[in-house]
């Protein structure tokens, strides 16, 4: 609520009151102007759903691969999903008006996103293939291969940035730091299936994933059929993941810290830490872009900034309360 | 109940187990001795439809064990393996409710809580019900994971329990009571089946005893007929002397000092 009202254009609590009834078709007296609806409901209010959508999406994807790899630092990155989101997004900015126009004139603003989220799969895909064989995915064989590809996709990151002019590498830069000021009802609406079906799919997993706590072969002694449980989370992670850093770019540190904020306040159980983070990325996010949003009124500052601002002092503190946690029991 | 018929199974080239087959039956405790590398882990893993065997049949109550799916076996047949990590800090007691897991869906019911209840009363971890797993000391941790274990098939009128080296780590109090735990589960009508280094615990709490050497079968029956010198020396390679005493049913076994080892010590 705060966050729709808050931003370069002022919008009362009131005035917000009046226009959603008005359009609501509850007639009232206007006490708006037509900009500040204008706003509200073209700019504000989609921008807003999106950071909750994408925060949402990040963090519980973060809490299930923890869980998953049985790693605290694990997160959506490990498994290749933002180095080829990088590494496509860069490919169109680079290479766009020379190979890629026709595609760009089909798909037009879309096509970058589209790049993205067609490079997150492509990556995340070799990844897994990699680290299956028998149709087991070892967990090791999975960070590694995620070392590895993360690291090609990088390095052709890399050579296409040394390729870029000034104006590319202006774009390549503030796509690589993220922003929620692609926000509009379209967006929002082609990203919305991949992520609900994240958010609705992931929490299910919770109790497999405590089970998982124990050791792969005792979670199938309880009859979790871990080898479909690994693939389905990868797949749910990557389809929400993929497509939010499609529309909003790299946003950084959400997955990796949210999870571990609800595990240190209450408990470390995935009934609990899985759904609560989407609902506690939701709302860092949105008001991590309330703040991107007015703290340089009316320019913008990457969203991703704050987060790593926002988000590595967090996660210092966490390591220095498990550090005074284990030191307490010797 | 549980019976094996002529199973193999290899890896590659190399055959871990070989033409192995016996039974057991409601109500019995088997135990499998031999000695590391013989295979027993291997044959765990065999029944526990961890990995295939590539020839042989294993019935579980009387229907193959590729008819069964993971989550049904996991309702009757419980597994305590012989390393047990945790890589979340769960409390005691929320980890003897996961034992439960493959009951309920979502919020443990009624019974799953009064079962827990008395699970951990019988293994003796009331008292540390409330207390983080990873700060308990090793044997504690270990009556958590058989307490976790037993409640799992706590209500099956003839559940499977398997066992995997339940006694490693534990002292002689522990370890007593954890093999009497599991005696008191086969007198009620279990299947149990626990692979075990001691052979005195294996011949005092067991119904049948087998031994495994390289993957294959030397000897399985009753106790008193299983563990022999020839057999003991077959599987280990060690010499051994057996020594009767009527409170015990089959003789104890006590390795026998060797020659080289006589003539030093002297």
């Amino acid at each position: 609520m705060l966050s729709v009202c808050v931003g370069a254009v002022k919008i009362s609590a009131s005035e917000l009151w009046y226009i959603v009834a008005h359009r609501a078709g509850l007639g009232t007296s206007v006490n708006f102007t037509s900009q500040q609806e204008a706003v509200l409901l073209n700019i504000r209010l989609p921008r807003v759903l999106l950071g909750a959508v994408v925060g949402a999406a990040l963090a519980i994807a973060g809490s299930t691969l923890q869980g998953l790899f049985r790693n605290p630092l694990a997160e959506p990155g490990l498994i290749g999903i933002s180095s080829g989101a990088s590494l496509f997004a860069v490919m169109m900015i680079v290479l766009e008006h020379r190979y890629f126009s026709f595609i760009t004139a089909t798909l037009g603003y879309h096509a970058l996103a589209i790049a993205a989220f067609i490079g997150a799969c492509i990556t995340t895909f070799a990844v897994y293939r990699l680290a299956v064989g028998n149709g087991k995915a070892d967990i090791t064989t999975l960070l590694l291969a995620g070392i590895a590809i993360n690291a090609l996709a990088g390095s052709f990151t890399g050579l296409l940035t040394y390729m870029a002019t000034d104006d590319q590498l202006r774009n390549i830069t503030f796509w690589t730091l993220g922003s929620l000021g692609g926000a509009s009802w379209k967006t929002l609406t082609s990203i919305l299936p991949f992520v609900a079906i994240s958010l609705v799919v992931l929490p299910f997993f919770s109790k497999s994933l405590n089970a998982l706590a124990l050791g792969e072969s005792q979670a199938g002694h309880m009859g979790i059929n871990v080898n479909v449980l690994k693939r389905l989370i990868i797949v749910m992670a990557t389809l929400g993941v993929g497509a939010s850093v499609a529309i909003s770019g790299m946003i950084g540190f959400v997955g990796l810290v949210i999870p571990h904020i609800l595990r240190m306040a209450f408990s470390a159980d995935h009934r609990l830490v899985i759904p609560g983070s989407a609902l506690l990325g939701a709302s860092v996010l949105v008001l991590a872009d309330l703040v991107a949003r007015t703290i340089f009124a009316p320019a913008e500052l990457p969203i991703g900034i704050l987060t790593a601002i926002i988000g590595a002092p967090i996660f210092i503190y966490i390591i220095l309360i498990e550090r005074r946690k284990r030191g307490g029991i010797h | 109940m549980i019976e094996v018929r002529n199973i193999h199974y290899s890896v590659g080239s190399v055959k871990l187990i070989e033409n192995v087959s016996f039974d057991v039956q409601p109500g019995e405790l088997l135990a499998i001795i031999g000695a590391n590398g013989a295979g027993k882990s291997t044959l765990l893993k065999l029944l526990c439809k961890e990995i295939a065997t590539t020839e042989g049949e294993i019935y579980i109550r009387k229907h193959p064990i590729e008819t069964y799916k993971l989550d049904a076996l996991a309702r009757f047949r419980a597994v305590l393996a012989q390393i047990n990590t945790l890589s979340i800090s769960f409390k005691v007691h929320e980890l003897v409710m996961m034992g439960r897991y493959p009951h309920f869906v979502n919020k443990p019911r009624e019974e799953d809580i009064a079962i827990v209840k008395t699970v951990m009363e019988d293994t003796g971890i009331t008292s540390f019900a409330n207390r983080d797993y990873n700060t308990l000391s090793g044997g504690e941790q270990q009556r958590v994971q058989l307490a976790r274990v037993i409640a799992q098939i706590y209500d099956q009128p003839k559940g499977l329990l398997f066992l995997d080296e339940p006694t490693n780590g534990l002292d002689l109090l522990y370890q007593q009571q954890i093999l009497s735990l599991a005696r008191g589960l086969a007198n009620r009508g279990y299947c149990v089946i626990s692979i075990l280094h001691d052979i005195n615990f294996a011949s005092r709490y067991s119904d049948k005893v087998m031994i495994l050497k390289n993957g294959k079968r030397i000897a399985f029956g009753l106790p008193q007929e299983v563990i022999t010198c020839e057999n003991i020396h077959e599987a280990f390679n060690i010499q051994v002397r057996l020594f009767h005493d009527e409170e015990f049913k089959c003789p104890l076994v006590i390795p026998s000092m060797t020659l080289s080892e006589q003539t030093t010590i002297k």
